[in-house]
C-alpha cells in the first residue's frame, strides 16, 4: 500500500516537475504524453464510443485474454516439464535437441505468431500456442537443472534400495526440482500473458487486451488515458498470474527456507 | 552362514589410473560389528561401496549372504547410513523413514505402524511430524539409522555415520548404536576415522592402509560386552586403542595416531 502511494507520488512529482520547469528532456510532459494518474483511473468509469463503461469492456477483454493465456501457461508448462524428464534421462537428447529449444527462443515471438496464425487458423487456439511458446522454454531449462539438482548420495541411496527409474525420478527427482520449476513458473505465469497479448495482434483478434491496446493505439492522440488504463489492467493480469503461481509454491513446496541459486 | 565375503578385491579408477584398492580379503561373520579405519585415501569407503554394490570392482568376488552383491541388493540385504544423513528435506521425518517401505509396496497402514515402532526405537516419538531441518545432527542421524532398519535388513553398513557429529553427541549415539546392535542381532560394517569409535563400537578393527589400499592389520577387540561408559576408562581399552594406533603409525598416518583428514569419496 505504502509502495503504491509513493509510486502515485512520484508519478504526480516527476510530472509536476516538468511540466512547471518547462524541461524538454527525455520528452515533454503533457496531458498526452502522460496523463494524471487519476484521469487514467477516471477514464476506466467513462463510456466509451460503443457505449458500455469502459471498465465493462476491459474486464471482457482481460477475460479473454486470461483464457488464451492460462490455457497457453498450462500447456506449456506441461509440455516443458515433460521436455525436462525427458531430456534429464538422456544425455545424448540433451546434447541433441537443447540447442535447438534454445534457438527456438531467439526467434522473436512477433515473426512466429503469423506463421501459427496461418496454420491454426485465426482465433483463441493459435493465440494460446503463441502463449505457449513463451512459456515453455524456462520451464524446462529450470526443470531440467532442478531434476538433477540431488545431491550423489541421495542417488547412491536410492540405489541402495534398488529404487526403480520411476522411483527416483517421483522420489528424488521431481520433489528435488519444484523450487527451481516454480522458480521457472513465475516467469512464465508473466510471459504467457504477454505472449496472449502479442499473439492477438496479428490474428487480428478484437475480444482481448491485444485488440484493445491496437484499438486505443489508434486513439491515441484524442484519449491517451485509455491506452494507459488498458496498460493498466494488462500489467494487473500478469501480477495476479503472478500472485497465483507464488501461492500455489506456498501449498506445494515445503522445506528449509535455504535460496535457490 | 558368512554375511560377506572379500576375495582378491581390487579397485582401479580409470582416471589418474588410481589403484584404490589392491588384493583384499575379508570374510564377516553373522552377528560381527566390524570396523575399518585407516587414513584417508586407504578406499575404506570405496570398500564399504563394493559391498553394497554401490561401485563395481575392477577385479575380485564379493558375496553378500552367499548372493553376488548385485543379486544382495535387489533383495534388500542391507541397509546403507551416510556420513550426512541424506533425509530428504521435503518429507517430514515419518516420510523419510517410511522412504524405502514406499519402495517395497507396503501399505500405508502397515508403513505408518512400522514407521512408529522405529521412531520409538531411535528415541524419536513423537517427531514424526518434523521436518529434518527443523532437528539437531544427532536427531537427524537417528532419522537416518532408522530409514535404514526400517524393512530390517540383517546386515548394516556405515559410512562414518557419526563423523559430522560433536563428541558428546558421538559417544552418545555409540552406545544406542550397540544397544541396536545388540537387540536386532544384526552385522555391522562400519567406517570410521577414529581410533577410539572403532575400538569402542567393534568386534573386530580392520587397519588399512593406503595407496593402494590394502588390508594391513585386523585386531579383535576382546572387550566384554554389553559396552558402556565405564568401557572407556578399561586399561584393557586403552590396550586396544594402542595397538590400533601402532598399526596405523606404521601404514602413514600421522603422529597423533588419528586419521583426521577427509577421505574422498
Amino acid at each position: 500500500m505504502a509502495v503504491l502511494l509513493a509510486l502515485w507520488g512520484l508519478w504526480e512529482l516527476y510530472r509536476w516537475t516538468w511540466v512547471e520547469t518547462g524541461w524538454t528532456w527525455p520528452f515533454p510532459v503533457n496531458d498526452t504524453t502522460l496523463p494524471h494518474l487519476h484521469t487514467i483511473f477516471g477514464a476506466l468509469g467513462k463510456h466509451t464510443s460503443a457505449g458500455p463503461l469502459l471498465i465493462t469492456v476491459l474486464l471482457k477483454s482481460v477475460w479473454f485474454t486470461a483464457k488464451e493465456a492460462m490455457i497457453g501457461f498450462a500447456a506449456g508448462g506441461v509440455v516443458g516439464f515433460l521436455l525436462a524428464v525427458g531430456l534429464v534421462h538422456s544425455r545424448l537428447a540433451q546434447r541433441a535437441f537443447l540447442p535447438y529449444i534454445v534457438a527456438s527462443q531467439t526467434i522473436p515471438i512477433l515473426a512466429v505468431a503469423p506463421m501459427v496464425v496461418v496454420w491454426l487458423k485465426a482465433g483463441w487456439q493459435s493465440v494460446a500456442v503463441i502463449a505457449a511458446y513463451l512459456t515453455f522454454f524456462p520451464v524446462t531449462i529450470n526443470t531440467l537443472r532442478g531434476l538433477q539438482s540431488a545431491e550423489p548420495r541421495a542417488h547412491e541411496l536410492l540405489r541402495s534400495y534398488a529404487a526403480s527409474r520411476w522411483h527416483v525420478l517421483w522420489k528424488l527427482r521431481v520433489p528435488a526440482s519444484l523450487p527451481y520449476v516454480f522458480t521457472a513458473l513465475k516467469i512464465s505465469a508473466t510471459a504467457s500473458v504477454v505472449g496472449a497479448i502479442i499473439g492477438e495482434l496479428p490474428s487480428s483478434i478484437q475480444d482481448g487486451l491485444g485488440g484493445a491496446i491496437l484499438n486505443f493505439n489508434q486513439y491515441y492522440s484524442l484519449d491517451p488515458a485509455s491506452l494507459w488504463a488498458t496498460n493498466l489492467i494488462a500489467a494487473a493480469l500478469g501480477i495476479a498470474f503472478f500472485v497465483v503461481i507464488v501461492i500455489a509454491e506456498k501449498i506445494v513446496v515445503r522445506r528449509a527456507p535455504v535460496p535457490v541459486a | 552362514m558368512t554375511v560377506v565375503t572379500i576375495s582378491g578385491l581390487t579397485k582401479t579408477f580409470p582416471r589418474g589410473n588410481v589403484t584404490a584398492l589392491q588384493g583384499i580379503d575379508l570374510q564377516i561373520e553373522p552377528g560381527e560389528f566390524v570396523s575399518l579405519i585407516g587414513p584417508s585415501g586407504c578406499g575404506k569407503s570405496t570398500v564399504l561401496r563394493v559391498i553394497g554394490d554401490l561401485i563395481q570392482p575392477t577385479s575380485g568376488t564379493i558375496e553378500v549372504n552367499g548372493k553376488s552383491a548385485h543379486r544382495a541388493r535387489l533383495d534388500h540385504d542391507y541397509g546403507m547410513v551416510f556420513q550426512d544423513s541424506v533425509l530428504f528435506d521435503w518429507r517430514t521425518v515419518a516420510k523419510n523413514v517410511a522412504l524405502p517401505l514406499e519402495m517395497l509396496g507396503w501399505e500405508r497402514a502397515r508403513r505408518k505402524r512400522r514407521v512408529e515402532e522405529l521412531l520409538r526405537l531411535v528415541e524419536l516419538q513423537g517427531f514424526g511430524d518434523h521436518y529434518p531441518w527443523q532437528l539437531s545432527g544427532g536427531m537427524q542421524m537417528r532419522v537416518a539409522i532408522a530409514r535404514a532398519l526400517s524393512f530390517e535388513p540383517a546386515l548394516l553398513l556405515m559410512d562414518e555415520p557419526f563423523g559430522a557429529l560433536d563428541e558428546m553427541t558421538r559417544e552418545r549415539l555409540n552406545i544406542e548404536l550397540l544397544e541396536l546392535w545388540r537387540r536386532l542381532e544384526s552385522t555391522i560394517v562400519f567406517v570410521t576415522h577414529s581410533i577410539s569409535e572403532a575400538v569402542f563400537l567393534s568386534t573386530r578393527v580392520v587397519v588399512m592402509s593406503p595407496r593402494p589400499g590394502r588390508v594391513a592389520g585386523i585386531v579383535e577387540i576382546d572387550l566384554p560386552q554389553p559396552r558402556t561408559n565405564d568401557t572407556r576408562e578399561d586399561p584393557r581399552f586403552f590396550e586396544l586403542v594402542t595397538e590400533v594406533r601402532e598399526l596405523l603409525r606404521g601404514v602413514g598416518a600421522d603422529q597423533h595416531g588419528s586419521v583426521l583428514a577427509e577421505e574422498p569419496a
